[in-house]
């Protein structure tokens, strides 16, 4: 009997030991968070330790490079393309940003009336975030197509327009071009977001508000903003984040053309490291925009801690 | 017929699927060879989407089936845009997995040499069978001790122009101007009739250097001195030429040039709205393939009012710029005996033969052997390009295009600073800034 007992007493001392070390909260704890570690650490740690390290090197497409410093973040310094994609990228995420909140929060208030085909008219407003960006920006960069523009073509027939607009040969309004495209994209996200926020609000508040004698504005101002702020700035983090870092709608609408004038961090960096195959210089150029974008999401979440506390 | 009985089936079937496996086990162990379907090497070879696309089709399907039967090996032609290729390169070096064979543009091959198998014993045999390879492609083929690619073909870059437009302001008889001056006079008068002159200033492969390089030396401007290390770009006659770009660009050009790619003039110039392009012939072959798509005003055949010629000529001559591809075989393919048969075969007279007449003439070959084909019998109208890989210089000029040499042509040095004086900066910042660039690459 004991021969008997001996195959299935072994698992099951593994098995009491493994539950004895599960019901201790901190093993539990590290079981449970272990998983997340091991992504994080294989997708954002490496790969941040990797550009980090490739960023001191000369290292170019197939040659390995020596260490050398912070000399590719000295000759960033001394970079005129580098300093346009540093302003571009600010230019470009503050004022996508302000446009986004905007209209995102305008188009979540009407969202939020009741009105017939509401359903239908939701579903609409996610196409443009719906859709691949680079499918999308390609139907964009047609319209804005130096030769046949739909949108100077319906200008020039209306009226509105007697020569040419170049939209993406001219610097300004390449830049432009691509902060429209930005907006379009980005404004179902904030809209849907937002309108999510808004749901969550008890519609007594508003009730109680007007029977107060608060006006629709003061109602907005002192009701509904307030409780809507922790879900605007969360939304806000994520799109300063992907904004700040966006490449796909540059590279496919202007290249970060007409010479250099629209590119971005990524799209510069691409160019550097993956075109000129200057690996190291574009780990330096990629890098560069991190404190820049840790400081953004420090105060930010510093920012919704303070709001929630309160 | 004897009934079988699910059981039966399943006893014969089981038997004979066994009967066969270890018979067939039993060959392969006793010959000691792989079976002839796993046998089959692929090699997987990248490639530019052909602005003739019957090329591509062509080698898809006529060539590809050719190698397997020459060769035992299956070809797999894979094609993306030109502009995308240097990416595809670097993360497949990077990796270390990617196409065995990339066919590259311009002197990209020099960015890549430390990657690439060394192919000096094809390169030779090929070159003394075939009359000796052009200038330019041993410029951007070969690093100065050794073949780090095998030049394929040189696009040559002509200005394809409407001749009943030109004749209209005095250009008869198939004539076209002679210098810049007069190039500049005639746009200025077709500009006023809505029909410029379509030039990209843009980021890309083919058109925007094959323009701004020779613009630039016929002007007697260059990168650097002989010794390929001195940059001498920021010179009176480098000003000079920026500062006349400026007026050309305003009196006679498409102002919308500066976002423009490589199809952008073939598109802009088949439907008549600019009157002379720099280009391949693949504006004048599509024309030929469609007469009945692309009509004229007048409603002729676009076809019989498109000629050719060379970029005018400047004070330091006359130049031109041809873009020309190589074949690099990665060292990082585990295919790189095949590979360098497959680049033996597929280079050899007769394999290269039929791709060349499917170019109908928008390729010329890398050696000039292929000057004395019949093909440049067929078409009057394409004469200019048979002897055009013959006159070309390339990047780098006056050094050897190296490494460094690409490293500006990949950047746009050279075309942003006409560019950027175009948008407004003034011509001595626009070249000293492109002169301090350049100072930063061959200094390095």
């Amino acid at each position: 009997m004991a021969v008997a007992y001996l195959p299935t007493s072994a698992p099951a001392e593994r098995h009491s030991l493994v539950s004895r070390l599960l019901e201790d909260e901190r093993w539990l704890a590290l079981a449970l968070f272990l998983p997340t570690v091991v992504i994080l650490g294989l997708f954002i740690a490496y790969p941040f330790v990797e550009g980090v390290l490739l960023a001191v090197t000369d290292a170019k497409v197939g040659v390995p490079g020596h260490f050398v410093g912070l000399n590719n973040f000295a000759k960033l310094w001394n970079d005129s393309i580098f300093r346009t994609a540093v302003w571009n990228t600010f230019w470009y995420t503050g004022v996508t940003t302000v446009f986004k909140l905007a209209l995102g929060l305008w188009l979540a208030l009407l969202l939020n009336r009741h009105f017939k085909g509401k359903a239908i008219t939701r579903a609409f407003v996610l196409l443009p975030f719906i859709i691949p960006t680079v499918l999308s920006t390609f139907a964009w960069k047609w319209m804005f197509d130096p030769t046949f523009s739909v949108i100077n073509w319906t200008l020039y027939r209306l009226g509105l327009i007697h020569g040419r607009i170049n939209w993406l040969s001219d610097p300004d309004l390449a830049m432009i071009s691509v902060i429209i495209v930005n907006i379009w994209r980005g404004v179902p996200f904030y809209a849907i977001s937002l309108l999510a926020g808004l749901q969550t609000i008890n519609p007594e508040l508003q009730e109680a508000a007007a029977i107060d004698g608060a006006r629709p504005w003061q109602r907005f101002w002192h009701v509904t903003w307030p409780l809507l702020l922790p879900v605007t700035m969360v939304v806000v983090l994520f799109s300063v984040i992907q904004t700040f870092a966006d490449f796909q709608l540059v590279y496919v609408l202007t290249g970060g053309g007409p010479a250099n004038a629209t590119h971005l961090f990524a799209t510069y960096a691409y160019q550097v490291g993956i075109g000129a195959g200057l690996l190291s210089e574009g780990a330096a150029i990629s890098l560069a925009m991190f404190p820049a974008l840790l400081i953004v999401v420090v105060i930010q979440l510093l920012y919704i801690r303070r709001v929630e506390t309160h | 017929m004897a009934r079988l009985d699910r059981r039966s089936f399943i006893k014969l079937s089981g038997c004979g699927a066994i009967t066969a496996g270890m018979g067939g086990m039993a060959g392969i162990l006793a010959s000691g060879r792989a079976p002839a379907h796993a046998q089959v090497t692929t090699l997987h070879w990248l490639r530019w989407n052909d602005f003739v696309p019957a090329s591509d089709q062509l080698l898809r399907r006529e060539i590809a089936a050719e190698c397997e039967k020459a060769l035992g090996v299956k070809l797999n032609v894979e094609t993306i845009n030109a502009n995308d290729i240097q990416a595809r390169v670097t993360s497949a070096i990077q990796s270390g997995s990617g196409p065995d064979i990339v066919c590259v543009l311009n002197n990209w091959a020099q960015l890549y040499g430390e990657s690439l198998v060394d192919v000096s014993n094809i390169a030779d045999e090929i070159g003394k069978a075939q009359g000796g390879f052009y200038e330019t492609s041993k410029a951007v083929a070969n690093d100065g001790k050794k073949w780090i690619a095998l030049p394929w073909s040189i696009v040559g870059l002509q200005i394809a122009y409407r001749k009943s437009w030109f004749a209209e302001i005095g250009y008869t008889d198939g004539k076209f101007p002679q210098t810049w001056q007069e190039y500049r006079d005639a746009g200025k008068k077709l500009k006023a009739k809505n029909r410029p002159i379509g030039q990209t200033l843009g980021h890309t492969f083919g058109d925007a250097p094959a323009f701004a390089y020779p613009y630039l030396w016929s002007w007697g401007g260059k990168e650097v001195e002989a010794d390929g290390k001195t940059v001498v770009l920021n010179s009176p006659a480098t000003v000079e030429s920026v500062k006349f770009m400026v007026a050309f660009w305003k009196d006679a050009h498409d102002e919308g040039g500066l976002a423009w790619d490589d199809s952008n003039n073939n598109r802009a110039f088949l439907s008549g709205t600019c009157c002379a392009t720099l280009n391949g012939a693949s504006i004048y072959i599509e024309a030929l393939r469609k007469p009945e798509s692309y009509m004229t005003e007048t409603g002729a055949q676009m076809k019989d009012d498109i000629l050719h010629a060379p970029l005018p000529q400047g004070q330091g001559g006359q130049f031109s710029y041809h873009v020309p591809f190589s074949n690099m075989l990665m060292s990082y393919s585990k295919n790189r005996d095949v590979g360098t048969k497959f680049l033996r075969w597929i280079h050899s007279r007769e394999v290269f033969d039929k791709w060349f007449v499917s170019q109908k003439g928008f390729s010329v070959g890398p050696t000039t052997e292929w000057e004395k084909h019949k093909l440049w019998n067929d078409d009057p109208i394409m004469l200019p390009y048979k002897q055009a890989a013959r006159t070309g210089r390339f990047a780098g000029y006056e050094g050897p295009s190296t490494r460094k040499a690409a490293e500006v042509v990949t950047k746009y040095i050279i075309i942003d600073m006409y560019a950027k004086a175009v948008q407004g900066m003034s011509a001595e910042e626009a070249v000293k800034w492109a002169h301090n660039e350049l100072v930063k690459i061959y200094g390095a």
